[in-house]
């Protein structure tokens, strides 16, 4: 196990003196964990999310990132430990260029020019936009612009990477793009929390999963047990991925059987068909 | 069944000869599209990023090339109509576009829920009675009853995609596009609109959906046509369309993930699988393989 990198204790939040997002939220993430956080609109995943970097304070309760509050720390220097990828790209592009987009993390961090560089060069390759340098953010897909504010965060060297809807407006190819980039990023020894509604790729990506409705953490646990129960899934009308209702039907007619991907089932299925 | 009757419903509604577009500034961004829709239809598209279904929707009601220019080859009859030789809002009667993201598609203008509906109405001086039924009906059948005062930015995204397509209903077209209407929803939102489409082609409307979300298509879609780089790669049933594995893994697209555990299980095993594209599918499918061994 590798160290406590955040820590959320009892944390509330009120955006207003009628929105309360948050009501008495506790995490602990350890360092290289892969963790998806889950839940409807408006359940408080990314309030949730903004507080991990420091962007929001608690209300009350607090926020402890490698040891500071984040409370009394300025917020340039937890989200230097972690960056966050807003759900929607236009909140986060502000430059001209793909190329300044991604300077701009590295540059405010003191880096000499070969270094942000280095840095843009290496970013851009991982996301897939070498090439795109010059072109202007908004002349990109959807996707494309997905990627590219990964990229930018990507450039600052985050220890926790917290990404907002990464698969929104990406295809099937842009997914396992996603899928091999987060797993490369942990394989570093990176912490990556990933906020989505896509349950395939929740199995797909993360070892643990957290479940948020109203504002509070209703469920905490390795992927394959949050996304196997179903009465608490149904409190969120959040529908398991494809395969795990596929093992509960088969479980229901008496054929006993876990798994959460397609790899998984092919493994297990392929077993007992050749033994039989 | 008699013949007048089958061939009533086979009757094509649009027919694409040989259809190719280039946008001013990206070429073959449709090629040699060469296809019939039939009344009643559900008419699902598939592909990846950049393979010209946003294209293929917009050239049904003469967005492209009208509003977007570049150039044509081929055509496309919409109801007997060419679309090159008449206007886009001569062809807003026959074909109803809904767009991925529902702000593209509210005027933006209107206060309340039931003046966005009615707002295309009166724009072509609708009577007022008139604009009210259709209004009422529209909102029904998108399940937005009771929200006729509200303002439609308040609303969440599935029920401002859900106003977007009562909008379009309220024309009563011919045919109803829908371009990604739930990419960017959240599961409620999402099960909410798909549920009004699959209502909308239980009821027998002639419907063409573009959509990533392949393992909600296999339900609803009578045949997927499966576009890459602008040309037709597949165009059958949506079962024979989505068993065929490897060619949809290969220019990027999953099929249901059913559908891929067949065919894995299949090439393991060395056995004949029948392959599932739906849940009830897949369970009677691996339910009797795994009990009868």
């Amino acid at each position: 196990m590798g160290e406590k990198i955040i820590e959320v204790k009892d944390v509330w939040f009120k955006y207003s003196e009628e929105v309360t997002a948050l009501r008495g939220v506790s995490l602990e993430v350890t360092q290289g964990e892969k963790i998806a956080l889950i839940g409807q609109n408006g359940s408080g995943k990314t309030t949730l999310a903004k507080h991990l970097n420091g962007l929001l304070k608690p209300t009350k309760g607090e926020v402890i990132v490698k040891g500071m509050n984040t409370k009394e720390t300025p917020t340039h220097v937890i989200t230097n430990i972690v960056g966050y990828v807003f759900q929607n790209p236009a909140h986060q592009i502000f430059t001209k260029s793909v190329y300044e987009e991604v300077a701009y993390g590295p540059r405010n961090q003191g880096l000499s020019k070969e270094e942000v560089d280095e840095r843009v060069r290496m970013a851009l390759e991982l996301v897939d936009l070498s090439g795109y340098e010059d072109t202007h953010p908004y002349d990109l897909n959807y996707g494309q612009m997905k990627l590219l504010t990964i990229a930018s965060i990507i450039a600052m060297q985050p220890e926790v990477y917290v990404l907002d809807e990464p698969t929104s407006g990406q295809d099937h190819m842009g997914r396992r793009k996603l899928v091999k980039l987060i797993d490369m990023l942990n394989r570093e020894g990176k912490t990556v929390i990933v906020i989505t509604h896509d349950m395939r790729f929740v199995a797909e990506t993360s070892e643990r999963t957290i479940l948020m409705a109203k504002g509070k953490i209703i469920g905490d646990g390795p992927t394959g047990e949050i996304l196997s129960n179903t009465e608490l899934l149904k409190q969120t009308a959040i529908k398991p991925p494809q395969v795990v209702q596929l093992c509960e039907g088969l479980r229901e007619r008496g054929i006993e059987l876990h798994a959460l991907t397609i790899q998984e089932a092919r493994e297990i299925l392929r077993e007992r068909l050749a033994a039989s | 069944m008699r013949q007048g009757d089958e061939a009533m419903s086979k009757e094509p509604i649009v027919v694409y000869e040989n259809f190719s577009y280039s946008y001013p500034t990206t070429p073959n961004a449709l090629v040699d599209i060469d296809l019939k829709i039939d009344r009643g239809e559900v008419f699902g598209v598939i592909g990846p990023n950049g393979a010209g279904k946003s294209t293929f929707c917009k050239s049904l009601n003469g967005l492209v090339p009208h509003f977007y220019g570049g150039t044509v080859k081929g055509r496309v009859l919409v109801d007997g109509m060419d679309t090159l030789e008449h206007t886009t809002s001569e062809l807003s009667m026959k074909v109803g576009l809904v767009f991925q993201e529902p702000e593209t598609q509210l005027s933006g203008l209107a206060l309340t829920v039931e003046d966005e509906v009615g707002f295309g109405l009166s724009m072509l001086g609708f009577p007022s009675e008139v604009i009210r039924k259709r209004t009422r009906e529209a909102l029904e059948k998108v399940g937005l009853k009771g929200f006729e005062k509200r303002s439609p930015s308040e609303l969440s995204g599935g029920e401002q995609q859900r106003l977007a397509i009562a909008t379009v209903l309220a024309m009563e077209p011919e045919i109803m596009v829908l371009d990604e209407p739930v990419a960017l929803l959240d599961p409620i939102g999402k099960s909410e609109v798909l549920s009004v489409v699959k209502e909308l082609a239980v009821e027998g409307s002639t419907i063409v959906i573009a959509e990533h979300e392949i393992e909600e298509l296999a339900y609803f879609a009578d045949r997927i046509l499966v576009l890459n780089e602008g040309r037709m790669v597949s165009l059958d049933d949506s079962k024979r369309v989505l068993s065929e594995v490897e060619k949809l893994k290969k220019i990027g697209i999953d099929p249901p993930s059913v559908t891929e555990l067949a065919y894995l299980l299949e090439r393991d095993l060395g056995i004949k699988l029948e392959y599932p594209i739906t849940l009830p599918q897949a369970l009677k499918i691996f339910g009797e393989l795994m009990e009868g061994g």
